[in-house]
């Protein structure tokens, strides 16, 4: 009898066996309830908003202008000029980032004056977007007298996402392997061969998301362009692509959103939320479209 | 019979990483030709050794040499510095296949010295993958991924990379930690082969591996050169000091 239980042993339960068990479980019930609990706001608002906004959204709510006040017709000048603005920032921000985030990589050294450009970096992520507007006030619209326009709205934007593109891309560069880079300086490569050939071929789909991510935090700010730019109204055509000058103040659709919820009496509901749909919809659309190249990237990884 | 030439001479070579020293002034000479084992318990200094040799310790923030290390009698830390990194070749203990063609792979060093000749590149890919032993295993998917290939493959890769900028002194450390005994026999024997046109400088733990390959051995312990010999000698049973016979067979400490 003694025997047969000392035989049976190996893969009999035990009292620890059951509870670690139990524990297994419950922690993975709550990680999932958290998960879980992260898409139902999301969920919620997005339908919320759609379900408001129905009677408005059309083909022509997005390519007509604002009519009676803006309390009625669509949205085009504000669509139009966020992308004006987005556009441009990109232009300037994404290559200075990059490039200054390869130089910091790859480059830079440990030394008092390398660690003095990363903590300006560090500190100018986490710099608030308003204090951004005013510096942006000050030194664009006023200092470099560009005026309220675009190119002042647009670098103002540009100057507040340059810090995270360098984060991002550093992240990029810092993952692929250091053998790699070893492997070719031990043939004779020189740094910048070194970089062409294996750092950004397999870096520049975490780099690229990286930066299209800031495309929908560019798109989404207020405050930086509502100080140097960006206007409550502008008359432009239906559907014309080119309204704006560079010197031009334009509308943007998250200042639209801004001005038809606090500054315009009566206006008609499903208007606002509309507005609100389109903008998410654009953030949305470009945060998939990241995560599209970011897979497709991927798969053309090769290591 | 005349003295072998001396290819590198090194003297009261220092070097430090911050202020921990980790090579305390060595000097000893590599002759043209021979097959230079060194050998030494972990910590020892060897591959920090290797990289003081090639400059790619110059890539090491707060790395400090001292002293001097003579190429075929010009100092390393005069010339150009990709000229001399191509005249070692220098393969790491942990196989490293660049995420690229086995093709590209082996060109990518000639590549970057400037030749694009087609029909050279091509020659020159062949020859090394041969040298290496792989040649007949990848000639079929040149243009596959080097880093699809297996652990083994990817060492052999590794080597034939390292010869593809015709190197004239090769450095091996570790090379076969990650590969099975099969194939480090077949490299053996191809660096037995190398040996009539190039030198090679062999960083190993196994202390047989040395003592089947190598015309002198160097014996190395916390930065220091505790033996210096003809290969016969320090594995013989009367070696120079105590301390390389207990090493070696295998009762140290």
């Amino acid at each position: 009898m003694a025997d047969r239980t000392a035989i049976a042993a190996p893969f009999t339960q035990t009292a620890f066996g059951r509870r670690k068990e139990r524990y297994q479980r419950i922690a993975q019930w709550v990680f999932l309830g958290m998960a879980l609990a992260m898409i139902i706001p999301l969920v919620s608002i997005v339908a919320f908003l759609i379900y408001r906004a129905a009677p408005s959204l059309n083909w022509n709510f997005l390519v007509d202008i604002p009519r009676h006040g803006m309390r009625d017709g669509g949205i085009w000048p504000a669509l139009v000029g966020t992308f004006y603005l987005v556009g441009i920032s990109l232009a300037v921000a994404a290559p200075i980032g990059v490039l200054a985030a390869i130089y910091l990589n790859e480059y830079a050294g440990d030394n008092w004056f390398n660690r003095l450009i990363n903590l300006a970096v560090i500190n100018l992520a986490g710099v608030p977007s308003i204090v951004h507007a005013l510096f942006g006030l000050g030194a664009f619209v006023y200092a470099a007298r560009f005026g309220y326009s675009i190119i002042s709205a647009s670098l103002t934007l540009a100057i507040m996402t340059l810090p995270v593109i360098i984060a991002s891309t550093r992240e990029a560069l810092a993952s692929v392997p250091q053998s790699f880079r070893e492997a070719c300086w031990n043939v004779g490569a020189t740094r910048w061969q070194t970089i062409k050939a294996v750092v950004l071929p397999n870096s520049i789909s975490g780099i690229l998301t990286g930066v299209i991510l800031q495309v929908s935090r560019a798109a989404g700010e207020t405050a930086p362009i509502m100080f140097t730019g960006a206007v409550f109204y502008k008359a432009v055509q239906r559907g014309d692509f080119f309204p704006y000058h560079l010197t031009d103040q334009c509308m943007a659709l998250s200042m639209h959103l801004y001005t038809l919820a606090t500054q315009v009496p009566d206006v008609k509901e499903s208007v606002s939320y509309a507005t609100a749909v389109v903008l998410l919809g654009v953030v949305l659309l470009v945060n998939a479209g990241a995560i599209a190249l970011r897979i497709w990237m991927r798969n053309r990884k090769r290591w | 019979m005349p003295l072998p030439s001396k290819t590198i001479e090194i003297e009261d070579l220092r070097l430090a990483y911050g202020v921990k020293e980790v090579l305390h002034g060595i000097s000893f000479d590599i002759f043209r030709h021979e097959i230079f084992a060194v050998i030494g318990p972990a910590q020892s200094g060897k591959t920090s050794l290797l990289r003081c040799l090639n400059r790619t310790i110059d890539f090491t923030p707060n790395a400090t040499v001292n002293g001097s290390i003579k190429v075929d009698g010009q100092d390393i830390r005069r010339g150009d510095i990709y000229s001399l990194r191509r005249k070692i070749g220098m393969v790491a203990p942990l196989p490293v296949g660049l995420p690229m063609s086995i093709y590209d792979n082996v060109a990518f060093a000639p590549r970057c010295a400037g030749l694009s000749q087609k029909s050279r590149l091509d020659d020159l890919v062949e020859k090394c993958l041969r040298q290496a032993a792989l040649w007949d295993e990848v000639k079929e998917r040149l243009l596959s991924l080097g880093t699809a290939l297996s652990g083994g493959q990817q060492q052999r890769l590794t080597i034939a990379r390292a010869l593809s900028h015709q190197p004239e002194i090769l450095c091996l450390d570790e090379f076969s930690i990650a590969i099975d005994p099969v194939t480090t026999m077949r490299i053996e024997d191809v660096l037995k082969e190398l040996k009539k046109e190039i030198t090679i400088i062999l960083v190993t733990n196994l202390t047989h591996q040395a003592r089947r390959l190598a015309d002198r051995t160097l014996f190395l312990w916390n930065g220091e050169i505790v033996e210096l010999d003809r290969t016969e000698t320090v594995f013989s049973n009367n070696p120079g000091s105590k301390k390389t016979y207990d090493y070696v067979n295998g009762t140290f400490g």
